[in-house]
């Protein structure tokens, strides 16, 4: 079932266009990602689905109701902010529970469901201390008790790791995950970070200058991108240029390369894409020279100079390097694995 | 070592010149307040207690409190006018903001006894505000404005009201704007915001600005006395009319030490509160 359905959304900011006709579709209990560059307008969508920005144009309705005149205060979305936004004169239990106490709540209920939910984000024994007084990884999941006590239909987490360690996020990562499942509300977290986004969510939209460049699950998006930025925004990839055939790309300077057929009309201009780990360095479409080898434990990673190319083709090996830099090279690929991308 | 060094060597010239200047003579004059009056003036270094004993004399207790009640008025019309005002500073574009910074401490390059002076042409039976009142036909006698309490909040009001407007202002466009999108994302509408958000987090400010307005108010002697008619109104007249009038001086100098004594305690309630405040925010 649909619960928040956002249809041509347009914002503007003076001559920068923040929004430029996004549609989306969120499912009841779904784990969705927006993810894009700075710059791409995911911010600003959020903003707009808390009630801070409005938009230009467009709707965005919450199970059929129409959001648009509803002030901020009034929806039934709580959204933890990058920042955390805690109340620094407030204790843990006190953030906590102003949410409740703006529903008017009866004291020992409020009292109630704020223990249940320090208990939940494993925070019971901080329930007296300040904000400051936290790591930030406990910070983290104040804001997020803070948001999830009030059981609001919709959580938006505006990039919800991007001030945590390495390690900690990990951990959080997979314990908001988990969280999710157990609480059952429907999740939108913004990022810039392809592997948050890619470990945690059930689908992803991929934002690029305002714009919706696909809405995909994780798999797929990674598998079958559908556009160049989102083959080049998405891991890592090697493009050639020029155009669609049935059987794959016609390039001016290789000929014929190796494709599945894509999202791309025969005859048209597109990019072929091929992910490092699919080239094999025996026979092929092409040759070349290796440039460097570099050995990371579990892979290794050769960079292959093409002429008439200027970027090297990536190409990763498992396990140690089985080519020397200066070694002449074949490079394949096969059909299924590279994709055709629009431009 | 070398740090105390360092600070000392920063902190030395302002410390020796306040030591010196101010804080020796300070404390030599608030010193008479144990000795007694000489027959013709002067000091006679006899101790005694007599001077604290007549401190409780109604006659001087009154003008005490009544110092009390008009700095305390002051203090508070200022926070009810000034809060508004740094409120709205903080929301103007950039620009008006240094227009509007600039235009609250203009007054300030005038001098103060000036600045008063003008209140008298503003208040006197003649004055423009009656002139004012009588040519719109709302009163038809004019009122006495002058040489009444109310003159004097005035003049004082008028005196130090930057001084709250701007810690208040400092505070207000430190907030983080994003407390209060939580806030409201959390329910609250924009009043409740501002009481449970704004206000609670601008306390240690407000408690500054309050500071800063009732301790220059309760020691002026100026105002009190070019708008208050010339009565010892307030604590300030009463210590000046000793020392150069009544020729009493240790009994000048014990006023003087009473409201010396009134603001420290003032201060470290300040002071306190401040810290306690922020140690919430920082500890």
């Amino acid at each position: 079932m649909t619960l928040l359905s956002i249809s041509q959304v347009r914002r503007r900011f003076g001559d920068v266009v923040a929004l430029d006709g996004v549609s989306l579709d969120i499912e009841e209990g779904e784990f969705f990602a927006l993810l894009g560059p700075s710059g791409c307008g995911k911010t600003t969508l959020l903003r707009i689905l808390a009630g801070f920005e409005t938009a230009d144009e467009g709707t965005v309705l919450l199970s059929g109701n129409d959001l648009t005149r509803v002030p901020a205060h009034q929806r039934p979305i709580n959204l933890m902010f990058q920042s955390y936004a805690l109340f620094p004169h407030l204790s843990v239990a006190g953030n906590i529970a102003y949410g409740l106490q703006r529903e008017r709540l009866a004291k020992p209920e409020i009292r109630q469901r704020v223990a249940e939910v320090l208990e939940r984000v494993g925070l019971a024994h901080a329930a007296k201390r300040r904000p400051q007084q936290l790591s930030g990884g406990q910070r983290q999941r104040v804001a997020l008790a803070r948001a999830i006590v009030k059981r609001p239909r919709l959580l938006l987490l505006d990039e919800p790791h991007s001030a945590l360690d390495r390690k900690v996020r990990a951990e959080m990562q997979l314990w908001l995950k988990e969280l999710q499942h157990e609480v059952g509300i429907t999740f939108v977290v913004v990022t810039h970070d392809q592997e948050e986004a890619m470990s945690m969510a059930d689908r992803i939209a991929v934002l690029n200058h305002g714009a919706v460049e696909q809405v995909a699950d994780p798999v797929t998006l990674y598998g079958s991108p559908t556009t160049h930025f989102v083959a080049d925004f998405i891991g890592a990839n090697n493009f050639f240029e020029g155009k669609a055939t049935a059987s794959g790309l016609n390039t001016s300077d290789f000929g014929q390369l190796p494709a599945r057929a894509g999202a791309v009309a025969e005859g048209s201009k597109a990019f072929l894409a091929v992910r490092p780990e699919q080239v094999t360095l025996n026979g092929g479409a092409l040759s070349g020279r290796v440039l460097d080898v570099s050995f990371y434990g579990g892979l290794s990673r050769v960079a292959v100079s093409v002429d008439q190319r200027d970027t090297p083709v990536l190409v990763h090996q498992h396990g140690a390097p089985r080519v020397a830099p200066g070694d002449t090279v074949g490079l394949g690929w096969a059909a299924e694995d590279a994709v055709l991308v629009r431009p | 070592m070398r740090r105390i060094g360092e600070r000392f060597t920063l902190l030395g010239p302002g410390l020796g010149y306040l030591t010196v200047l101010m804080v020796v003579p300070l404390a030599l004059v608030l010193s008479y307040s144990i000795f007694q009056r000489g027959r013709f003036g002067g000091l006679v270094y006899e101790p005694t207690g007599e001077n604290f004993s007549r401190l409780f004399d109604p006659l001087y207790l009154d003008v005490v409190v009544t110092s009390v009640k008009l700095a305390g008025v002051t203090t508070l019309l200022a926070l009810l006018l000034g809060y508004p005002t740094a409120y709205a500073i903080t929301k103007l574009p950039p620009k008006w903001k240094t227009v509007a910074l600039i235009a609250l401490v203009l007054p300030f390059w005038t001098n103060f006894l000036i600045r008063t002076y003008a209140w008298i042409v503003l208040l006197s039976p003649a004055g423009l505000v009656n002139d004012a009142l009588t040519g719109w036909g709302l009163i038809d006698e004019p009122l006495q404005l002058l040489y009444r309490q109310p003159a004097i909040v005035a003049g004082l009001l008028y005196a130090y009201l930057p001084l709250m407007v701007l810690p208040l202002y400092a505070a207000l466009e430190r907030m983080d704007d994003e407390l209060l999108e939580a806030a409201a994302n959390l329910g609250a509408r924009p009043a409740r915001a501002f009481l449970s958000v704004t206000f609670p987090l601008s306390l240690p400010a407000v408690i500054t600005g309050c500071v800063f307005v009732f301790v220059p108010s309760i020691g002026n002697f100026v105002v009190p006395e070019l708008l208050g008619g010339g009565q010892t109104a307030m604590v300030g007249n009463l210590v000046r009319d000793q020392f150069l009038k009544a020729r009493d001086w240790p009994f000048g100098a014990t006023l003087a030490l009473a409201v010396v004594a009134m603001l420290v305690v003032l201060l470290m309630i300040q002071a306190w509160s401040a810290r306690r405040l922020a140690g919430e925010k920082n500890a």
